[in-house]
């Protein structure tokens, strides 16, 4: 029993190393990064912290990521709950193939929408908007949304939506008052990789925003290239990336293991 | 058994629009762009097949396809069975459970960029952790903007750091499942750990697995930001996937008839290679 949980203990020691590493940096001043190695800040500084939270077009990186990522994941649930709701409980003419079809979409690289996207949402007028990115993000949040709730509805029989007529229930009041709460397990995944997938993108989040909505992970490959070596700022910029991603699993953590595997297991 | 009705549309319909707005416009686009040629002022010409031909008969591509296809077998043949060990050596109930999920999960929330530059920071020869380490501590020669080698090294050891986890928490998942009568049955049989793990938990984790090797395919296959960002696709083309050779054609040179042929080339593979991998791993669930 002893030798076993060696396994998972280094995994999580490597896990941790480069993470250490990225907060380490962010304690330690310009000057000793720069000047050689050392395993622990010596001259622990919090001014790379002061600047991001005191630089608006810092701390906007950040508001602005929040604001598509929380967008995206209000859009994606609305549009993905009736969607699956269908694919889990009716078969119709096509429902195979158009769940294929979704599928693809999480399959083209984000290279490849790249250009299109920045032509497409300049023409109708909603380039460097939050809403832009949050309507591109669904591109490959709704397939996964629709997928992992399809998993999670197709666990609740049948029997209960029938009984909910048989007691004379709508079907709106039928879903939001019995079918929702059921399910809401797989709702709090779902939230949660829509959350996930928009937060860790960039390519396509940067390439539709210019100055408004920039995201704050493209702040800080502008700083990388245009202040040279702050790897102290962009060291405190990255761990600050971390906590919101931190603050969500800890809301799904029991419920993250299943909801990995799509609600299907 | 299924309504069979037509219903289903009427949910479908959102979803249908915002999808198709967000796919076929721009699909549409780069099949456009693939056929023609263009010298600015939005003045295009014709040109049949010729970017498809060309792009396929190119030496840069086939290059940059064979690094793809290298990568994304070393990332499978890696990350799988490692996901899998560690998901058995890994506690089913306890204090430990939520600690080992939470802390697993937490590189994939972080956003690709910063992973790249996380990495970079972290292999940088004289200042970075493990950079330090290799060259100061055990004295071999570690430098990834010199050494081809090196720079593999990194991506697929940052690939494998980023997403293992991802099998893991799918197998523990299926693992978890498990009803305990099956282990005891196992026990009076007095079957040994392997028999246990060949025809218990592996069947058991089948579908698990198949998702999780659908998803790391797609994604590796797919990478752009991360080894962009931790080497540029270099030294010199050494690590240059195929994402990062197409945005250097599209964005790069502005070539966008070339690039929107190449898309369409990579988009397609991509299809069949999941298609295929989605067959082989589900035909005898027919039963």
């Amino acid at each position: 029993m002893k030798k076993r949980s060696l396994i998972p203990i280094l995994y999580i020691l490597f896990l941790m190393l480069p993470i250490y590493w990225l907060v380490a940096m962010s304690f330690k001043t310009t000057n000793e990064i720069l000047s050689g190695f050392s395993l622990f800040p010596q001259t622990f500084t919090l001014e790379n912290y002061r600047v991001i939270f005191t630089d608006p077009t810092w701390y906007w990186g950040y508001i602005n990521s929040i604001i598509y990522v929380s967008l995206n994941t209000v859009i994606s649930i609305i549009v993905a709950l009736p969607a699956a709701y269908a694919f889990s409980r009716y078969s119709f003419l096509g429902d195979k193939q158009l769940f294929f079809w979704l599928l693809t979409n999480r399959m083209a690289p984000a290279a490849v929408f790249a250009l299109p996207f920045f032509q497409l949402y300049s023409a109708v007028g909603l380039f460097d908007t939050h809403l832009a990115v949050a309507l591109a993000h669904c591109l490959f949040n709704i397939p996964l949304a629709v997928w992992i709730l399809e998993g999670f509805m197709s666990g609740v029989p049948k029997e209960l939506d029938e009984t909910a007529y048989v007691d004379g229930y709508s079907f709106p009041r039928f879903f939001v008052s019995i079918f929702l709460p059921t399910i809401k397990a797989g709702v709090g995944v779902a939230a949660f990789f829509c959350f996930m997938f928009s937060w860790v993108e960039l390519l396509l989040a940067k390439t539709l925003t210019a100055v408004a909505a920039k995201p704050i992970a493209a702040t800080m490959t502008k700083t990388a290239s245009s202040a040279g070596y702050e790897l102290g700022l962009l060291a405190a910029a990255g761990t600050l990336t971390i906590i919101p991603g931190a603050i969500v699993i800890y809301f799904v953590r029991n419920y993250i293991a299943k909801g990995f595997a799509l609600g299907r297991v | 058994m299924k309504t069979q009705n037509q219903y289903g549309w009427y949910f479908v319909l959102p979803v249908l629009l915002l999808v198709a707005f967000n796919a076929l416009i721009p699909m549409m686009t780069v099949v456009n762009y693939s056929v023609q040629e263009t010298f600015g002022d939005n003045v295009f010409f014709w040109q049949g097949l010729d970017w498809f031909e060309q792009i396929l008969r190119s030496d840069r591509f086939h290059a940059a396809l064979g690094r793809q296809f290298l990568f994304t077998g070393l990332i499978l043949a890696i990350e799988i069975p490692l996901g899998i060990i560690i998901a058995l050596a890994m506690p089913r109930q306890g204090f430990w459970v939520p600690v080992c999920l939470v802390t697993m999960a937490l590189p994939m929330l972080i956003p690709w960029n910063v992973v790249g530059a996380m990495w970079n920071i972290f292999t940088l020869p004289e200042i970075g952790l493990l950079g330090y380490f290799m060259n100061n501590t055990l004295g071999i020669s570690y430098d990834m903007t010199q050494d081809p080698i090196a720079a593999w090294v990194t991506i697929v050891t940052m690939d494998v750091w980023h997403w293992t986890s991802l099998v893991v928490l799918l197998s523990y998942a299926g693992l978890v499942s498990i009803p305990d009568a099956y282990y005891q049955a196992a026990k009076i049989d007095g079957a040994s750990p392997w028999s246990v793990f060949r025809h218990i938990q592996l069947p058991k984790m089948k579908t698990v697995l198949t998702i999780a090797i659908l998803l790391r395919f797609m994604d590796s296959f797919n990478i752009y930001t991360e080894p962009f960002v931790l080497t540029g696709g270099g030294p010199g083309n050494s690590t240059t996937l195929l994402s990062i050779d197409l945005v250097k054609i599209a964005l790069g040179q502005f070539d966008l008839g070339p690039a929107a042929a190449m898309s369409l080339i990579y988009f397609a593979i991509t299809l069949l290679v999941s298609w295929l991998f989605y067959t082989l791993m589900t035909k005898d669930d027919g039963k």
